[in-house]
């Protein structure tokens, strides 16, 4: 049964699961959206000092970042109890873009070149990491939602704002693949 | 503990998208060069079941487990908030491979070097509330 579970999970499994996550929290009264949490770290940290954006009850929304603590939770079960051993199995053309960026095959489910904590002081990941996640949580708040909110949750709903978004997340996406990374490594 | 269903649907969630590989940085990069069908799969999925679902519950005005009638917020009308500020996330979203909820199951999974991405990103909404009423929405 763990060997069973502990392979890669096909797309159409993953998505169907998804969906029942999203329905789940719709159910328990709530929303699937992940980038909010971002928001409530900075009221909890006294961010209404600063602006009146983070001034509000964040304690209402500890039902999400008890979900937070799950996903966090969720990884680690993963990465402890159901890991495979071959590394991700992305095509061939993707393996030979990234080679020409001196990024090697997969060994694992993250690249050493990007994630390894001997790489943290060399440039391309204080880009990618430091700056990459400022982005993140600057666009997804002007945005107000990320992947779940806007794609799944959003799109789900037949909101043309969030079709706007995820055209805006591609945009931005395709930029950085393809002008961006070439110039950062 | 009403609250522990919530970190439940959180490990699931967890395990799904490790599992999935729908956290690894190979795969966003795979995505935005076209390469695989993985990940349009695993959203497409979700967003065609998260339709029907939607449109039931509306049409059958299901109610949540507390007995209140289940409510879609809209989103608020506009466009620049969403193509500005989802372009600006699309830009970080390939650079770190991991949207907001990748970041926290990657961490969990044992590469602590997302610990650091969490906190940029959370000075990132910082940075955003400070200047949001000089951007356009």
């Amino acid at each position: 049964m763990i060997e069973f579970i502990s392979q890669p999970w096909p797309w159409y499994f993953s998505g169907m699961a998804i969906a029942v996550v999203m329905f789940l929290l719709v159910f328990f009264g709530k929303n699937f959206g992940f980038s909010s949490n971002f928001r409530h770290f900075c009221a909890a940290c006294g961010g209404a000092k600063y602006s009146k954006f983070f001034d509000y009850d964040w304690r209402a929304y500890a039902w999400s970042i008890l979900f937070l603590v799950g996903t966090v939770a969720g990884g680690w079960i993963s990465g402890t109890f159901l890991t495979s051993d071959a590394g991700v199995q992305i095509s061939e053309a993707t393996i030979n873009d990234l080679g020409k960026l001196g990024i090697l095959a997969p060994s694992g489910l993250q690249p050493d070149e990007v994630f390894g904590l001997n790489k943290v002081l060399t440039m391309p990941v204080l880009v990618l990491v430091v700056l990459g996640g400022f982005l993140v949580g600057f666009g997804t708040r002007w945005a107000g939602g990320c992947t779940s909110g806007h794609a799944i949750s959003g799109l789900s709903n037949l909101q043309l704002p969030s079709l706007i978004a995820v055209i805006g997340f591609f945009i931005g996406g395709l930029i950085t693949t393809h002008l961006l990374l070439p110039l950062i490594f | 503990m009403k609250g522990i269903k919530f970190v439940l649907v959180g490990i699931l969630f967890g395990i799904i998208m490790s599992k999935s590989e729908a956290i690894s940085w190979y795969r966003i990069q795979e995505m935005f060069r076209f390469q695989s069908f993985h990940m349009f799969g695993i959203i497409g999925v979700a967003v065609v079941l998260g339709a029907i679902g939607t449109a039931l519950i509306k049409k059958y005005n299901l109610k949540d487990i507390g007995g209140e009638p289940i409510k879609f917020a809209p989103k608020e009308a506009g466009w620049k908030r969403y193509l500005y500020g989802g372009t600006i996330f699309g830009l970080g979203w390939a650079m770190t491979g991991a949207c907001p909820g990748p970041m926290f199951v990657s961490l969990g999974y044992g590469y602590w070097m997302f610990a650091l991405a969490i906190l940029t990103a959370t000075l990132g909404t910082f940075v955003y509330g400070l200047v949001k009423d000089k951007l356009p929405h």
